[in-house]
C-alpha cells in the first residue's frame, strides 16, 4: 500500500526523523491557513499524489511571498499532474502539502528495501540525491552505497557509521545523519514497510539533516496488524474498477487492451494475458478470481471486466483443481443469466469434471463459445474481439 | 524414484481441524499419503479423520515418527507454525498459506539456516510424487507417474503444465510448487539440485514469473554445473505492467528489475528451451525427450 508524502512524514516524525514543518491542505483556504501558521515569507506548495516525479511535472513550487503562494496553491490544486510514473493520462491533484522553505546545502538519498536474493534488508545511500535513483543505479552504480541488514541482528552501529561516511557527513551532520537513518530503520520494521525512500535527504546550511521528501510503502500482507495504517489508504489514487474489485476480494488490474480475462490463479492469469498477446490481441485486464469460482464471484468478475468500455470479448480460463468444473460452468451460466453480457464469452474449463462442464455449457441456451484448449480459447477470444472492433 | 516425498513420507497436518486442513487432509489421505497426525493447539487427544490430533508438532513427531509437515494455518500464525516445525526438527515443511507478512518470512528464513528442515513455499500448492504421495492442494488425478520433474512459482499454471505433460504421454517424477512469495524456503536452484541427483527424472519443466531473480540464478547454476537434463521453461508476465503486483506478492517488476525478457534471455543463454506459448510446454518437452 502506498500513502501520501505528508502521511509518511507524520509517521517518520513520530520516530524522531527531522522533517520540514508543514500541513496538508485540501483547499486553497486551508493552504492559506497553513501559510499563516508557518509564519515565514517563503513556503513550498507540494502536490500530493501517489507518484514520483512531481517536481518535474510542475507539482512542486517554492513561493517567495504570500501572493505567489496563493497563485501556486490555486494552480496546483486540481491540476492534472503528468509525471513519468502517472502515465500520459496524469492524475488530478486533490491534496497539497504546505511546507516551510529549507536552506539546502546538499541533496542526498537514503532508501530501505528488501533484497529478495540476499534475504536481508538493504539500506542504500547516495550523494546523488534529488535525481531518480533508478537512473543513478543504471548510470553510476558506484554512487550507491549499500549495507545489508541481517534481520536477526538488526542495524549495527558500524553500518550506520559506514552509511554516514559514504554520505560525506561529519561532526554534527554525522550525528544528525545517524539519528535519522536509525529512525528510518525503526519505522521500516515497526510498520511492516516494503519501502522507505528519502529523496532528497538534505543537509541544511545549519548542519541539520532533514527528510525533504518521503516515500513510505507498506507490505500489504502485514497490514492486518496495523489497523491505523489502513485509514491512510486514499482510494481516489487507485483505479475505481480496482477498488470495486477489491471489495469482492477479486484481484483485478486494469490494462489497455480489449480482451477481458477471467482466470483462477495468478500465474495462469498472467499466462492467459501473455497468450492473448501472442495471438495478436491485447489483454484488457488481469483478473484472478481465486479458488472459489462460483456464480457470485463469476458475476462480480463480469461486472468488473465490463465496467471497462474497451472490452470486446471475454475469455474465461479456469483450471478446475479442487473446485469442480461443472460447478464453475453452472456458476458462469447463472452469472450470465443475472447480468447482461453483451460481448462474446469464450469459456475454457479444464481439470476436474471438465466433460460435464462442457456439456452444461453446450446445452445451455446462452451464447457461449466453448474452447477446447488453452490456445484455442485465446485464439477465439482474440478473433472475436477483432471482429467486433471492425 | 522421486524427490522430497514418497510412500515412506509420514505427514503431520498443522491446522488439521480447520476448514482447509480438514478438506485437504481428507483429500491427501484418499490419495494414499500417510497422514499420521494432525496438530491443533488445544485439541490434543482428539481424533479427526481417524487420525490422532496433538497440541504441538513435537508431541506429534515423538508419537508418530513423522518426518514431514504441511501447514494450513492463517497468515498471522503461519510463520510461528513453520518455526515450531523447525524446532521439532521436521525434515520437510510445506507451507500452503498465502499472505504471510514478508517480515515474518525474513525471520523464518534466518531461523532455517543451520536447521534440519527444508521449507517449501509459502503460498504454494505443495509437492506431489504421483502415485506415491501428495502433500498440498493440487488435484491428484491430473498427475501420472513418470520422468518429468516440475518446479513452479505458480498454482493453477503448475496444474496446466502437469496436465500438458500427462496429455502428451509423459508423467511426473515429482512436481514442486515453490510458491509465489518474495521470500520462500526452496528456490529453483535448490529444486534443480535435487532433480539432478534423481535418476528417474529425465527432463524438467520450470515455470517462472516476473519478479526477483530466481530464474536468472537457476540459469547461472545450469551453466556452472553443466547440467544436461533437458529443461523447458515458461516465464509468466511478459504483458504485466511494471510496478504492479500481479496477484502473487513476489510477482512484480520493481525499478526495471525482474522482467520476463531478462529472465528469458538468461535462460536462453543457459541453453534452456524457453517457450513463448504456455500451451506449448508439454509438446516441447515431448520433442526434447524423444531426441
Amino acid at each position: 500500500m502506498k500513502i501520501h508524502e505528508y502521511q509518511g512524514k507524520a509517521i517518520l516524525k513520530e520516530y524522531g526523523v527531522a522533517v520540514p514543518d508543514g500541513y496538508p491542505a485540501l483547499s486553497v483556504k486551508e493552504a492559506l491557513q497553513a501559510y499563516e501558521k508557518l509564519g515565514g515569507e517563503i513556503a513550498v506548495v507540494k502536490a500530493q499524489i501517489h507518484a514520483g516525479g512531481r517536481g518535474k511535472g510542475g507539482g512542486v513550487k517554492i513561493a517567495k511571498n504570500r501572493d505567489e503562494f496563493e497563485k501556486y496553491a490555486n494552480d496546483i490544486l486540481g491540476m492534472n499532474l503528468i509525471t513519468h510514473q502517472t502515465g500520459p493520462e496524469g492524475k488530478e491533484v486533490q491534496r497539497l502539502l504546505i511546507e516551510q522553505g529549507i536552506d539546502i546545502a546538499r541533496e542526498l538519498y537514503a532508501g530501505l528495501v528488501l533484497d529478495r536474493e540476499k534475504r536481508k534488508y538493504a539500506f542504500m545511500v547516495s550523494t546523488k540525491g534529488g535525481t531518480e535513483i533508478e537512473k543513478v543505479a543504471a548510470e553510476t552504480p558506484d554512487k550507491i552505497v549499500k549495507e545489508w541488514i541481517d534481520p536477526s541482528i538488526g542495524l549495527q552501529e558500524i553500518q550506520l557509521q559506514n552509511l554516514v561516511n559514504a554520505l560525506g557527513l561529519q561532526g554534527d551532520q554525522a550525528k544528525n545523519g545517524i539519528n535519522i537513518l536509525k529512525a528510518l530503520w525503526e519505522v521500516f520494521i515497526a510498520k511492516d514497510c516494503s519501502l522507505i525512500e528519502i529523496n532528497p535527504l538534505v543537509v541544511t546550511k545549519a548542519d541539520q539533516v532533514i527528510a525533504l521528501d518521503a516515500k513510505v510503502n507498506f507490505d500489504d500482507n502485514g497490514l492486518f496488524r496495523h489497523k491505523d495504517l489502513m485509514d491512510l489508504r486514499d482510494i481516489s489514487e487507485e483505479d475505481p474498477a480496482e477498488v470495486e474489485a477489491s471489495k469482492y476480494n477479486l484481484n483485478y488490474i486494469k490494462l489497455d487492451g480489449n480482451v477481458g480475462c477471467m482466470v483462477n490463479g495468478a500465474g495462469l492469469a498472467m499466462a492467459t494475458m501473455d497468450i492473448i498477446k501472442l495471438y495478436g490481441g491485447e489483454p484488457a485486464n488481469f483478473l484472478d478470481v481465486g479458488g472459489v469460482a462460483n456464480a457470485e464471484t463469476v458475476a462480480n468478475g463480469f461486472k468488473i471486466i465490463l465496467s471497462d468500455p474497451n472490452v470486446k470479448s471475454i475469455v474465461i480460463n479456469i483450471f478446475g483443481g479442487i473446485v469442480r468444473g461443472d460447478r464453475v460452468a453452472q456458476g458462469v451460466i447463472d452469472a450470465m443469466e443475472t447480468i447482461s453480457v453483451n460481448v462474446p464469452v469464450i469459456v475454457r474449463l479444464e481439470g476436474t469434471n471438465a466433460k460435464q462442464a462442457a456439456e452444461l455449457l453446450n446445452n445451455s441456451s446462452l451464447d457461449f463459445i466453448v474452447a477446447t484448449s488453452f490456445a484455442d480459447a485465446a485464439q477465439k477470444a482474440v478473433e472475436a474481439a477483432k471482429e467486433i472492433q471492425q | 524414484m522421486s524427490i522430497l516425498v514418497d510412500k515412506e513420507t509420514r505427514l503431520i497436518v498443522q491446522g488439521f481441524t480447520g476448514q482447509e486442513g480438514s478438506f485437504h487432509g481428507e483429500q491427501m489421505i484418499r490419495y494414499g499419503t500417510q497422514v499420521v497426525a494432525g496438530v491443533t493447539p488445544g485439541k490434543g487427544g482428539d481424533n479427526h479423520l481417524r487420525t490422532p490430533v496433538f497440541d504441538t508438532v513435537k508431541d506429534a513427531k515423538n508419537d508418530t515418527a513423522a518426518n514431514a509437515s504441511v501447514i494450513f494455518v492463517p497468515p498471522a500464525y503461519a510463520a510461528d507454525a513453520i518455526m515450531e516445525a523447525v524446532a521439532a526438527e521436521i525434515e520437510l515443511v510445506i507451507c500452503i498459506t498465502e499472505g504471510i507478512p514478508t517480515k515474518d518470512m525474513v525471520a523464518v528464513n534466518h531461523n532455517l539456516k543451520g536447521s534440519k528442515t527444508r521449507l517449501i513455499g509459502p503460498n504454494c500448492p505443495g509437492v506431489i510424487s504421483p502415485g506415491k504421495c501428495k502433500i498440498g492442494i493440487m488435484p491428484g488425478f491430473i498427475h501420472v507417474p513418470g520422468n518429468i520433474g516440475i518446479i513452479s512459482r505458480s498454482g493453477t499454471l503448475t496444474y496446466e503444465a502437469v496436465y500438458q505433460i500427462s496429455n502428451n504421454g509423459m508423467g511426473q517424477s515429482t512436481s514442486i510448487g515453490i510458491g509465489g512469495d518474495p521470500i520462500n524456503g526452496t528456490n529453483f536452484v535448490d529444486a534443480l539440485t535435487l532433480f539432478a541427483q534423481d535418476d528417474e527424472t529425465h527432463g524438467i519443466v520450470m515455470i517462472g514469473e516476473i519478479g526477483g531473480s530466481a530464474e536468472e540464478d537457476a540459469a547461472q547454476w545450469v551453466i556452472e554445473n553443466n547440467f544436461d537434463k533437458p529443461i523447458v521453461a515458461f516465464i509468466a508476465g511478459r504483458t504485466a505492467p511494471p510496478g504492479r503486483r500481479m496477484g502473487h506478492a513476489g510477482a512484480i517488476i520493481d525499478g526495471g528489475q525482474g522482467t520476463a525478457e531478462d529472465k528469458m534471455q538468461a535462460l536462453n543463454a543457459a541453453n534452456i528451451t524457453v517457450v513463448d506459448n504456455p500451451a506449448d510446454i508439454g509438446l516441447t518437452m515431448k520433442k526434447l525427450i524423444e531426441v
